[in-house]
């Protein structure tokens, strides 16, 4: 095939992919998933509180 | 602690201290080189001190020392800490850490000495580009090592852009630096011609896409929300915000190349592209300044906050310049005048330098297991002066960049230009002062900050927070 054509082709497919993903990602299934991800960064105990000041 | 029960900070720390440093040897050189271009004399004649040689090295020491250094030490957190796993491989951490500063040392030597490979951001010869490879490769595997042992079941969106940015610039790095070596400190390019120079914008774009875009943007979504002490506005649109710049920033190259040997329409698909690269920006700004929304009055009494939300309006404004530069009629204006320089430093000084200090200013004390820097007002006035400093620098750029561009196009009516070059460089002098000004007020808020720095870590025990025992439960 024509490297050309190829080209043309992976251009066309990662378009595609990129308005699968945005369809994903607005879809109802993922929305609990992504919600819940939202929170990863305080999962846990905060940070300094409770290693106190040192001297 | 058990060292398996607690987090790796030591190399955190170590990056976390180096930015502050380098920040200052960086912005040195830079308001040393803009002194220069006010009073040239103020090279002493000294080949090793001249702009030529300088002005690489201010670019390599604020990019890669003073920003590779804030990203690695943001990423190395950010990292275990969204994936409650110590860092992968301790050792080779630890080999990035002397790597990366070796590789800096390097540079502020060779580059003074006018070794050379002449390709802008990619200036270094050959052995450094190798140890460079070696260090980075090492960097992938501790931070996906991280990412493969975590004990939470989704991979946050910060560690994405991490990723993304640790990815590509291997890539980059690898194509661009490919060379030719005739001796031990002198290669030439692989590329020839057009291809050399599309490859080198391929590159430096790029280079700004995922070494300073991704990789900070990494960092806006950990540290503003944790500052703000509420979740990322729209997780869903941090994900579509993140594939679209990855789709897009690959194809805006060409843009550096207008009006030259390139072919016409490689120039204007750089153009298209450019254009559409507003959409993501402006996408992820909204994403991040929206994460506030609720919370706004954190603005008033939080300085960290400040830093954090201020680099985003710059982000905002220089990633809407960005494109308008890049149409075709407004770059024959802009290109070659200090209006390039006002929009880089628009982008490096407020959005890259502010959200790395402001994450830096986050991670210090939780680093020596102190509740808040030495001092708070100290902060807030780092803020003011950097700000200030920005407003001072870009605007005198804005200015001079448009003069210069209206003045050398300018024809008489028989058909000469109408000014030499260098009375547009003459009339260009009180823009350069106030640059220098804006320059030397940013550069003393850095000073601000290392004394902070220095407060807040000096007599400290270095604390390392430890592991959360059982993997969150949502999984």
């Amino acid at each position: 095939m024509d490297i050309n054509t190829m080209r043309s082709i992976v251009t066309v497919v990662a378009f595609v992919a990129f308005i699968g993903i945005v369809l994903w990602a607005y879809s109802d299934r993922s929305k609990a998933a992504f919600e819940q991800a939202a929170l990863l960064p305080f999962d846990e105990d905060d940070d300094v509180i409770g290693h106190g000041e040192r001297k | 602690m058990d060292n398996a029960k607690t987090y790796n900070y030591t190399v955190v720390r170590q990056f976390a201290l180096m930015t502050v440093v380098w920040g200052i040897v960086g912005m040195l050189v830079g308001v040393l080189i803009a002194a220069q271009l006010r009073w040239p004399e103020l090279n002493f004649d000294i080949p090793w001190l001249t702009y030529g040689r300088l002005r690489p090295l201010h670019t390599n020491a604020v990019i890669f020392a003073f920003g590779g250094s804030s990203l690695f030490a943001t990423s190395y957190y950010v990292v275990q800490r969204t994936c409650h796993a110590r860092l992968f491989a301790g050792g080779l951490a630890a080999f990035t850490f002397w790597g990366w500063q070796a590789i800096i040392v390097l540079a502020a030597v060779t580059l003074p000495l006018g070794i050379t490979s002449g390709k802008e951001y990619a200036e270094l010869e050959w052995p450094i580009d190798i140890l460079i490879t070696l260090v980075w490769v090492s960097y992938a595997i501790v931070f996906f090592g991280t990412i493969a042992k975590r004990k939470t079941p989704h991979i946050y969106v910060a560690n994405w852009f991490f990723g993304a940015f640790i990815l590509t610039v291997a890539i980059l790095h690898l194509v661009n630096s490919a060379a030719v070596p005739v001796s031990f400190w002198k290669s030439y390019s692989a590329y020839a011609g057009v291809q050399d120079a599309m490859v080198q914008w391929w590159y430096g774009h790029n280079a700004v896409g995922f070494f300073l875009t991704a990789g900070f943007l990494g960092m806006m979504y950990y540290f503003i929300p944790k500052q703000a002490g509420r979740p990322v506005y729209s997780y869903r649109l941090s994900v579509v915000h993140f594939w679209a710049l990855i789709f897009t920033y690959m194809w805006a190259g060409p843009h550096h190349l207008h009006y030259t040997a390139l072919p016409d329409w490689a120039q204007s698909l750089g153009m298209v592209f450019s254009l559409i690269l507003l959409a993501p920006s402006w996408g992820g700004m909204i994403n991040g300044m929206m994460t506030l929304s609720g919370a706004w009055h954190k603005l008033r009494s939080d300085p960290i906050l400040k830093f954090l939300i201020v680099s985003l309006s710059f982000y905002g404004m220089s990633t809407f310049e960005g494109p308008m530069m890049s149409i075709k009629t407004v770059n024959a204006l802009s290109h070659y005048t200090d209006w390039t320089i006002g929009h880089v430093h628009s982008g490096a000084l407020g959005w890259v330098g502010l959200v790395a200090m402001g994450s830096i200013y986050y991670l210090i004390p939780r680093l020596w297991g102190r509740a808040t820097m030495y001092s708070v007002p100290l902060i807030n006035m780092h803020f003011w002066m950097a700000t200030i400093g920005i407003v001072l620098y870009i605007a005198a750029m804005w200015i001079a960049g448009v003069m210069q561009g209206l003045l050398w196009r300018a024809v008489s009516d028989d058909g000469t230009l109408t000014y030499t070059f260098v009375e547009v460089v003459k009339y260009t002098y009180p823009f350069y002062t106030i640059r220098l000004l804006g320059g030397l007020l940013y550069l003393a808020g850095m000073f601000v900050m290392a004394y902070n720095v220095w407060k807040t870590v000096a007599g400290q025990q270095a604390v390392n927070a430890p592991i959360p025992a059982v993997a969150a439960a949502h999984a």
